[in-house]
């Protein structure tokens, strides 16, 4: 092993009544890709933020060793001067402005006090260059989609003299194009000398590309798997990350019961007024009793456009077309419509469109469906805890209580929560909009479970998803949907991951 | 035991308590400094009086900022619609239980008026009651134009700023005090420590935290002590005036509202995250349609209080008023960021700030200093909430 550019000495790090880091180790050696896996609340995020200096010095027990020397950074700032950059899940641009001004954003190319806006521009097309990303400099980032707006991050980052290269997550909002994209690019950083450190929960993709593995669980280093020994296997990471092994991620249904029509869609087109131009147009599909029809496609297809547009024209588009529910034509004008005809579509970002992160746990819970529990407008207090206690215990939400704030919750049981409002209403028809993403293999499996049961007591579901393997692991049939059309439809006996990548890309 | 327990439950609830605690040592302090002039029945009185119109104001701003808006034009419209009121009256000759409900009334049409652009169009709000403030002044001076002041001689009229409860006719039995209001404090403390005990039970049902036995016995002492204390003083003089019964009133039913019904849920929900709460069915448009209807009938009301208890109209009437409701919900605790912020935490904001003119007044103190005293405290405030935030739950 070539010497290590990054050492973390025994590192410990307790929030009040937590130990979010026990006596960590990690050693990255120099021009390594070196994944970090484990499941959500495992210690991951924890550790880069110890180590970019979010939690700075003397805020955790243990030693950081980065280019031989012992590091002491109080803040973010420190850790940035000694070049380490860290690029988060939600991505730190500024929407409206340029594309090289967010490149050299706190890092301007000045003399005295005045901006050269000259170089600044020559020298952001270099940057855009070396990450492989053909658009003009003068654009606005709002108007990029998400994949190239994390290229924008990463030569905002490399416009720094960087040594480390932290990523986290950052292929959770991709789709396999720009995720096989971006990966590439690693792979080409790597050979100029850059080390990454990428946090993971696309085990396949961690294959692809890791030089070594470290898993983490419960806050402890398990393992460090070396790829070059062959140690890198699906199979090995799902065994250290959850500690038992999983046999098949994908749970069998046991009877599979396909009843009659619930939903159905006919010719329906949308035209998305904000943004001024169709997101939709002539899209046919039906759902259903006891079905989980996948919807595939990438991101910015129109998946979730469709399901906004069949749940209550949630996003306020002008519509053409018919959606029945049970045989009956119905015409949702908001998502309050739409619910009370049975109707639930539990959103993509929980975080933004799902939940209300300021309340607690029984609050989200019932917020869909709070005039069940009502009389005469007066909420009944406790019927609501005991909803909550229910869903609590049936979805396995790990809360101390349901008055637990939900920002606490690590990202399974918040998607838990989200499930278990949309449960409450009682739904007949189920939409899940990238369900599992960026929770850990443990909690994707009770979600997988959950709906197969769902499905078995007569639910529909429809599953959106950017996880092709997800897509045919749990799908009866599945709609492949491009520029807004549905491209193709597949039984899931023909469906395969190139067919269906064939059909989302032509 | 007991003094770790105060201490480990102040620290915990320091964002809930901390107003109060603050209004209680701001109420002694200027007991001191005035020689308890300040809290003579008379003058505690006259400030719970003078909190009135701001208060209400304060109530209706509460839920505007919760749902993450503000509503600049309340002042004025408080003022334009005292000065209808007043010409209604005097001009028109109507009789008061006509006039108030239509004054209401058109304080919620004022408020759904504001709240079009807001809804409809997406126009901040900010701008919107801007473009309010000016128009309502304008009216309002239109109005008073002509006559300048408005004197109002109805007496029904003016006894809702100025007027008291009546007493019990029982002669012998505690000369020199008011009966009812000591009745109305005694059940008002009975329950209090009912609702207390009720929902201390109700959370050990459910094995939720509840406070230790002690600490809960020395809030229920403390409470009770607080409300017996003050209807004691306000017996003294001549017992519950309109004015507070109003304010108890609008509190009352805006705290039921807030904390016990679908309607605010909902709109605590829009104001924690509004695109969750669109998507689980809350229609956001109608929601800020309420919660402005609301604040411009709340704005009437201010415009009736303020009016009746000058007994007159000016032209200058509701002059910063917004400013003080909007001073008044963030003292007590109110989030800019939405979807936080009580009902009970505006009241005690408002009192605060009409604590601190009054007790300055009685000491003397300059006009100048006291709007840097307020100032100051309004920091102070905020500055408390956003250092706290990170504790509590």
């Amino acid at each position: 092993m070539t010497t290590p550019i990054l050492e973390m000495r025994n590192i410990t790090k307790t929030f009040p009544g937590v130990k979010a880091l026990n006596n960590v180790s990690f050693q990255v050696a120099e021009g390594e890709i070196h994944c970090l896996v484990g499941e959500n609340g495992a210690g991951k995020s924890t550790l880069m933020k110890v180590l970019s200096g979010v939690y700075p010095h003397g805020d955790y027990a243990g030693d950081i060793l980065f280019g031989g020397q012992v590091q002491k950074f109080r803040s973010i700032r420190d850790s940035e001067h000694a070049g380490i950059a860290i690029i988060y899940q939600e991505l730190a641009l500024v929407p409206e402005m340029t594309v090289y001004e967010n490149i050299f954003l706190g890092n301007e190319i000045s003399s005295g006090p005045l901006i050269n806006w000259n170089e600044t521009i020559r020298r952001a097309g270099e940057m855009l260059k070396k990450v492989g990303l053909d658009v003009n400099p003068a654009e606005k980032v709002r108007n990029l989609g998400v994949g190239k707006q994390q290229l924008v991050e990463i030569a905002k980052a490399l416009s720094r003299e960087i040594k480390l290269l932290i990523l986290d997550e950052p292929t959770a909002a991709l789709n396999e194009n720009d995720s096989e994209n971006l990966l590439n690019l690693l792979r080409g950083l790597r050979d100029h000398g850059v080390t990454c450190i990428l946090i993971s929960h696309k085990l396949r993709e961690v294959m692809a590309v890791a030089d070594s593995v470290t898993v983490l669980r419960d806050g402890q280093t398990i393992c460090t798997l070396d790829a070059h020994k062959g140690e890198v296997s699906e199979g090995a990471m799902i065994k250290h990350m959850v500690g038992r092994e999983i046999d098949n991620i994908y749970p069998r249904r046991e009877h599979k019961e396909i009843g009659e029509v619930l939903l159905e869609v006919k010719g329906l087109n949308a035209y998305d007024l904000a943004r001024g131009r169709p997101v939709l147009r002539e899209v046919n599909l039906n759902v259903r009793r006891g079905e989980i029809v996948g919807l595939a496609g990438l991101m910015g297809s129109g998946r979730t456009e469709l399901a906004l547009s069949i749940f209550g024209n949630a996003a306020g588009y002008r519509m053409q077309g018919e959606v029945a529910l049970k045989g009956r034509r119905r015409h949702f004008t908001h998502p309050k419509k739409a619910i009370e005809a049975g109707v639930a579509y539990v959103s993509e970002d929980r975080k933004a469109k799902g939940l209300i992160l300021i309340q607690d746990v029984k609050q989200n819970i019932t917020l869909a469906s709070l005039r069940s529990i009502a009389a005469r407008g007066i909420v009944n207090a406790n019927a609501e805890v005991k909803i909550a206690n229910e869903y609590r215990a049936s979805l396995n939400i790990k809360t101390p209580t349901v008055e637990q704030r939900v920002s606490n919750l690590s990202g399974g049981n918040q998607q838990k929560v989200c499930l278990g409002k949309w449960l409450f209403v009682k739904p007949e028809v189920l939409i899940l909009d990238e369900p599992t993403r960026g929770i850990d293999v443990g909690a994707k499996f009770e979600i997988y479970t959950l709906m197969n049961s769902l499905v078995q007591r007569g639910m529909s579901i429809i599953m959106i998803s950017s996880e092709l393997p997800e897509v045919l692991g749990m799908s009866d049939r599945v709609y492949v949907v491009a520029s807004g059309r549905i491209a193709g439809e597949l039984p899931i006996a023909e469906a395969s991951q190139e067919k269906i990548m064939h059909l989302a890309t032509n | 035991m007991f003094l770790q327990n105060l201490q480990r439950v102040l620290r915990q609830n320091i964002r809930e308590y901390g107003m109060y605690i603050a209004l209680f040592v701001i109420m002694v302090i200027f007991t001191i400094t005035t020689d308890r002039v300040f809290i003579s029945s008379r003058n505690l009185s006259n400030l719970l009086n003078q909190t009135g119109y701001i208060a209400v104001l304060a109530v209706g701003m509460t839920l505007v900022i919760v749902i993450r808006h503000v509503d600049l034009s309340v002042g004025f419209l408080a003022g334009f619609l005292g000065a209808v009121t007043a010409i209604a009256l005097v001009s028109w000759g109507w009789p008061v239980y006509v006039v108030i409900p239509v004054v209401l009334a058109l304080g919620v049409i004022a408020g759904l008026i504001t709240a079009f652009p807001v809804a409809q169009l997406g126009i901040p709000s900010f701008v919107a009651s801007l473009a309010g403030w000016l128009i309502y002044r304008g009216l309002l001076l239109l109005a008073t134009e002509g006559t300048g002041t408005i004197i109002i001689p109805d007496e029904a009229f003016n006894a809702i700023g100025n007027g008291y409860i009546p007493d019990l006719p029982l002669s012998g039995f505690l000369p020199e005090t008011h009966k009812l209001t000591l009745l109305i404090g005694l059940i008002a403390i009975v329950l209090f420590i009912a609702s207390e005990l009720n929902g201390r039970r109700t959370k050990q049902a459910y094995n939720f935290e509840v406070l230790p036995m002690d600490i809960f016995i020395l809030k229920l002492v403390f409470v009770s002590a607080l409300i017996g204390g003050i209807t004691w003083v306000l017996a003294g003089y001549n017992g519950l005036s309109w004015t507070v019964v109003i304010m108890l009133l609008v509190v009352g039913v805006y705290h039921f509202v807030t904390s016990q019904t679908v309607l605010g849920r909902h709109i605590y929900a829009i104001g924690g995250n509004p695109e969750a709460a669109e998507l689980s069915g809350i229609s956001v448009k109608r929601l800020t349609y309420v919660v402005f209807g609301s604040m411009g009938m709340l704005s009437a009301l201010s415009g009736i209080l303020f009016t009746s208890r000058l007994q007159s109209a000016t032209t200058t009437a509701g002059t910063l008023f917004e400013l003080d409701a909007i001073a008044a919900a963030y003292v007590g605790g109110v989030s800019a960021a939405g979807g936080v912020g009580k009902v009970l935490g505006s009241i005690i904001g408002a009192l605060v700030m009409t604590s601190l003119t009054s007790g300055m007044n009685l000491m003397g103190v300059g006009i100048a200093y006291q709007y840097i005293v307020r100032g100051a405290v309004l920091v102070a405030a905020v500055v408390f909430d956003v250092a706290t935030r990170s504790r509590g739950k």
